[in-house]
């Protein structure tokens, strides 16, 4: 503790000379009994300072959000404790504060957007209700001049036709405009902090740069100061003056922007940055921080990231490093920064190259105008009167020994071409030819029969695994079903697909409760190449994974895919993993594949313009390529898919759309070379000048 | 929304029609008849008296004419006449339903506006001591039955303590006034509440517990709202919804509640009219009675799908 409050002493005095608006020091927050504690934030100390915007970077469970709900007071008590700190927020101490006195502060000085846009408001209050409330509350404002205020707020959020939206329902908004909404929400009262809890991770990459933008353009309009929690290293790099990295409770690393990234001194740091797959530059393997999270089940004594660490000494597990000055506002916890620096990421990468799959020629999976339509009902006799365009002609093939990657935003059909593929869905038109044979349709026996050689892998690990089936049971269920083998040959197939993935034999007779995502993950993988498949479905099995973990898996599934001779269809929207490990890809919108070709060309040479804009939005893990980087902002969001747009479904957002594209359905078109192959595009003005 | 009520009534067409072919087996499948319960106390009558009386009442006519006949009858807005004294069952239903409706009515607001808020309490309180005696009141209060609770309240309230009169629904003698019939009305309804009082209780502390955990709480708290604006306006709000339900779920088994309260109690709606009606074997009435209690069941299923849609912006019906 006495180093804390050396430390934050310390810090002030090198700061830039901008008076701090909030203090934190030595912040501790366990919850649960004592004795069997979780210590969730360990002698947390930061400076904010007015009109700053610091970002708060860590996987889950590292605390970074339970910092901030503690200066708000949003931490239930019990089970949460604060055990120790301070948080001076213009000299008055937060956490010291009864609770009446801080609710003046929350909302008021003192605001919070959230995660997940659409369970963050109150689903059956009005957006106008929820919008002046707290400038009622606050400001004692009448409800005409509230209504005011709301209204100037949604304008400056960019929420069109406002008096007329003040009166809808949450569920009326799509989740970008919510988010928006939520903003405007936070910023009514003219706060001088504004807290954003991870607020574009339940949002798409083009509808996050909307976000990301808006928050940045209302910070230099009312001069607050920014606290921005985020799992994503890349994200933040783009906006924020200072990046604080947490692990296990604790702030491991904290450093102006630049130096974080050109820079980096501790191990963890390095370690996620390493986790992450660029997307220009080649790539070789990627290099996952061994093991998983901790749970902070332990008094915080030691260095947390030490049983993950390769540079983990005997100190490391004896003793906590305090954050160190590295120079220049930089700090650091860790007992051999000096030494880390001096270990260039290059050396550490260049080791191992990523294994290179020999895809062959022959086509193994040829999906042919294939069509979802899911039909809406209505009326007394409930008929028929329209329907859901999830899949809406989508033709591709999926070569031997190849990965294709599907990419695109929520709602585009990916999932359900997918679903559709293995049969979990009934696909409403279309042929999907598996080794020479048409199964569009297909049901019992035959179905049953093709799904030997095919298997899925699903997105949610957590939700996707039988909770009251153990690891072995669900490995060996599908060989059961299939009637393969014996019972003591399933019994030994099962121990083989454990070692493969990287499961010890022990976890076979645990459930699924009793791992960690990363590993439910290697069950759910485990699970669909039990029956040795020739070809996977893989949707989005990384994204609900933390950032160290999601780099094991994709390694794994690469590991496989050589060893086993498979083929992949990955269905994915993190569009760097999907440079990273896929040989072929198709972009899709709203239920149609708008380019396809191989990776390189796709991502070097994006022709379509929604395909730019894509590749556009990605944030990547570069401070200075935040200004260089032209980023090509997405106006609205995608249309409802039951009433797609005329002609080319992009035409509405489109930059380069012309009267032609309201008109006629673009056919794609073979743009490619030589070098790059097959690449089509389906779009009237791609390869124009 | 009117196209989704007009399919709700269409499909209660055949339910309605069902309800009546298995009300028509049930009454018929009684021990004994109308005639016979007539003259069992009385001198033992002659054969040909009994089939008299019988051909008057229709009772020597096949089973399925017997049903077409009275089928017929309601088609025409007819329930029939009493076995017993010859009146009109739907006299005498109106007559007696509005007593019904108010013990019911009351019962059930006062089990629904009670049990809510001390559930909502109960929640906001969890594991401290409140919580737990609530919890345990209602434990209490779902395991009595209603005619036991209605037995015990008569014997405490109106047998030891004398507060409050034991049967009827105005003291005999006296003109009618509204304040003695409310006298009349507390215990009954009260034997009737409790049982749902608790019920309900259990169900909003649970919905409260769930609402306490969403996100758009935390919201409404990061804004710097009151506790009790947090609680009433953004909590309770979506607490109702879920109880809307289980509302609906709690009339039917009211109307069988009431039947057995209204005896002890000696009200004098439908449902001591129904236990007379069987003790005689009065098959219209008793006919009557559950044709008009599975109609007014199936409006109130129909009235809280409605509320539904009222209560929660994201329900559309079409």
């Amino acid at each position: 503790m006495m180093g804390a409050d050396a430390l934050a002493v310390e810090r002030t005095a090198e700061g830039t000379g901008q008076q701090s608006v909030l203090s934190v020091q030595g912040l501790s927050v366990e919850f649960g009994p004592q004795g069997s504690a979780v210590y969730a934030v360990n002698d947390v100390s930061f400076e904010l300072a007015e009109g700053e915007s610091l970002a708060i970077v860590g996987e889950s469970g590292s605390g970074k959000s339970v910092t901030v709900q503690t200066l708000m007071g949003l931490i239930r008590k019990p089970p949460g404790r604060v055990t120790s700190g301070r948080a001076l927020f213009r000299g008055r101490d937060l956490l010291a504060m009864p609770d009446s006195e801080l609710r003046q502060i929350r909302g008021r000085d003192i605001a919070m957007i959230f995660q997940d846009p659409i369970s963050s408001l109150n689903p059956v209050l009005t957006i106008g209700l929820q919008l002046t409330e707290a400038l009622r509350e606050h400001q004692g404002l009448s409800e005409a001049e509230a209504e005011r205020q709301a209204l100037d707020m949604l304008d400056l959020v960019g929420i069109a036709n406002g008096p007329q939206r003040m009166r809808a329902f949450p569920h009326q908004f799509s989740g970008g405009q919510l988010q928006r909404i939520g903003i405007a929400m936070a910023l009514v009262c003219k706060p001088s902090i504004l807290i954003a809890d991870e607020p574009t991770t339940a949002l798409d990459v083009t509808i996050q740069a909307q976000i990301v933008e808006l928050v940045g353009r209302l910070q230099k309009q009312l001069g607050m100061a920014i606290i921005w929690i985020s799992h994503d290293l890349s994200l933040v790099a783009g906006f924020v003056d200072r990046v604080a990295v947490m692990y296990a409770g604790s702030i491991v690393e904290s450093a102006p922007v630049d130096a974080l990234f050109s820079a980096t001194t501790h191990p963890y740091t390095i370690g996620l940055l390493n986790s992450i797959p660029s997307l220009t530059a080649d790539n070789t393997r990627l290099v996952p921080i061994k093991g998983a999270p901790p749970n902070v089940t332990l008094p915080p004594t030691f260095c947390a990231f030490a049983p993950r660490c390769h540079f983990a000494e005997a100190r490391c597990r004896e003793a906590k490093p305090l954050l160190e000055a590295v120079g220049g506002g930089h700090t650091t916890a860790c007992w051999r920064w000096r030494e880390v620096d001096h270990l260039s990421r290059s050396t550490t990468t260049a080791q191992s190259v990523k294994p290179v799959g020999a895809a062959g020629q022959e086509a193994l999976l040829t999906v042919t105008d294939l069509k979802v339509h899911f039909p809406i009902r209505r009326g007394v006799l409930r008929r028929q009167v329209g329907a859901v365009h999830a899949v809406d002609g989508v033709s591709f093939e999926v070569l031997r020994g190849e990965t294709l990657a599907l990419v695109g935003e929520s709602g585009c059909g990916k999932s359900t071409t997918g679903r559709a593929v293995l049969g979990l869905e009934q696909p409403s038109a279309g042929r999907i030819v598996f080794e020479g044979k048409d199964y569009a349709g297909a049901t019992g026996e035959e179905l049953k029969l093709r799904r030997r050689d095919m298997q899925m892998v699903f997105q949610n690990p957590f939700g996707s695994l039988n909770p009251r089936m153990t690891v072995g049971r669900i490995i060996g269920e599908g060989l059961r079903a299939q009637k393969i083998g014996t019972r003591a040959t399933r019994d030994i197939r099962v121990s083989e697909l454990l070692a493969l993935v990287g499961l010890r034999e022990a976890l076979r007779n645990r459930y699924p409760f009793e791992l960690s995502g990363g590993q439910r993950q290697r069950v759910g993988i485990a699970r669909a190449i039990a029956t040795n498949p020739k070809f996977i479905i893989a949707d989005e099995p990384i994204s609900a994974l933390d950032v160290s973990i999601q780099a094991q898996i994709v390694n794994l599934l690469d590991d496989l895919k050589t060893r086993l001779g498979l083929t992949y269809l990955f269905v994915g929207h993190d569009l760097s993993m999907i440079r990273y490990l896929s040989d072929r890809v198709a972009v899709m919108y709203l239920g149609r594949i708008v380019e396809i070709g191989a990776t390189a060309a796709v991502f070097g040479t994006p022709l379509h313009p929604y395909t730019r804009a894509l590749l556009s939005a990605i944030p990547v893990p570069d401070p200075k390529a935040g200004g260089t980087r032209r980023r090509i902002v997405l106006g609205g969001g995608v249309p409802d898919p039951s009433k797609p747009p005329s002609g080319c479904h992009f035409h509405p957002r489109c930059p380069k759309a012309t009267d032609i594209c309201g008109k006629v359905d673009p056919q794609p078109r073979d743009l490619g070379s030589i070098a790059s192959g097959r690449h089509l595009v389906a779009c009237h003005h791609a390869g124009e000048a | 929304m009117l196209s989704y009520l007009l399919r709700k009534l269409l499909f209660s067409i055949p339910v309605l029609f069902g309800v009546t072919v298995i009300v028509f087996a049930i009454a018929h499948a009684m021990p004994g008849d109308a005639v016979l319960a007539m003259i069992t106390a009385e001198a033992p009558s002659s054969e040909e008296l009994i089939a008299m009386r019988r051909g008057e009442l229709g009772l020597d006519q096949p089973v399925y004419i017997q049903y077409l006949n009275w089928i017929g009858q309601i088609l025409h807005g007819n329930l029939g006449r009493s076995f017993v004294n010859g009146r009109s069952v739907g006299d005498i239903i109106a007559e007696r339903l509005p007593m019904t409706l108010e013990l019911m009515g009351v019962a059930l607001l006062a089990a629904f506006i009670i049990g809510t808020t001390l559930g909502v309490i109960s929640a906001l309180r969890q594991y401290k001591f409140t919580d737990y005696s609530l919890t345990l009141s209602g434990f209490v209060g779902v395991s009595i039955p209603d005619f036991f609770m209605g037995l015990l309240l008569v014997y405490v309230f109106a047998l030891e303590l004398r507060w409050l009169p034991s049967s009827g629904i105005s003291t005999a003698g006296d003109s009618f006034s509204l304040l003695d019939n409310l006298k009349h009305l507390i215990l009954p309804a009260a034997a009737l509440a409790l049982f749902r009082a608790a019920i309900f209780m259990r169900y909003a502390r649970a919905g409260m517990l769930e609402v306490l955990n969403q996100s758009y709480m935390r919201t409404a708290k990061a804004k710097g709202l009151r506790p009790s604006t947090i609680t009433l306006r953004h909590g309770l709000r979506n607490v109702l919804i879920p109880l809307v339900t289980v509302f609906g779920l709690a009339l039917p088994t009211l109307f069988g509640g009431s039947v057995v309260i209204e005896t002890i109690f000696q009200w004098p709606g439908i449902g001591l009219m129904f236990i007379d009606s069987v003790v005689n074997r009065d098959s219209p009435v008793i006919m009557g009675y559950v044709l008009i209690t599975a109609i007014i069941v199936m409006l109130a299923n129909l009235a809280t799908d409605l509320a539904y849609s009222v209560l929660d912006p994201r329900v559309s019906y079409d």
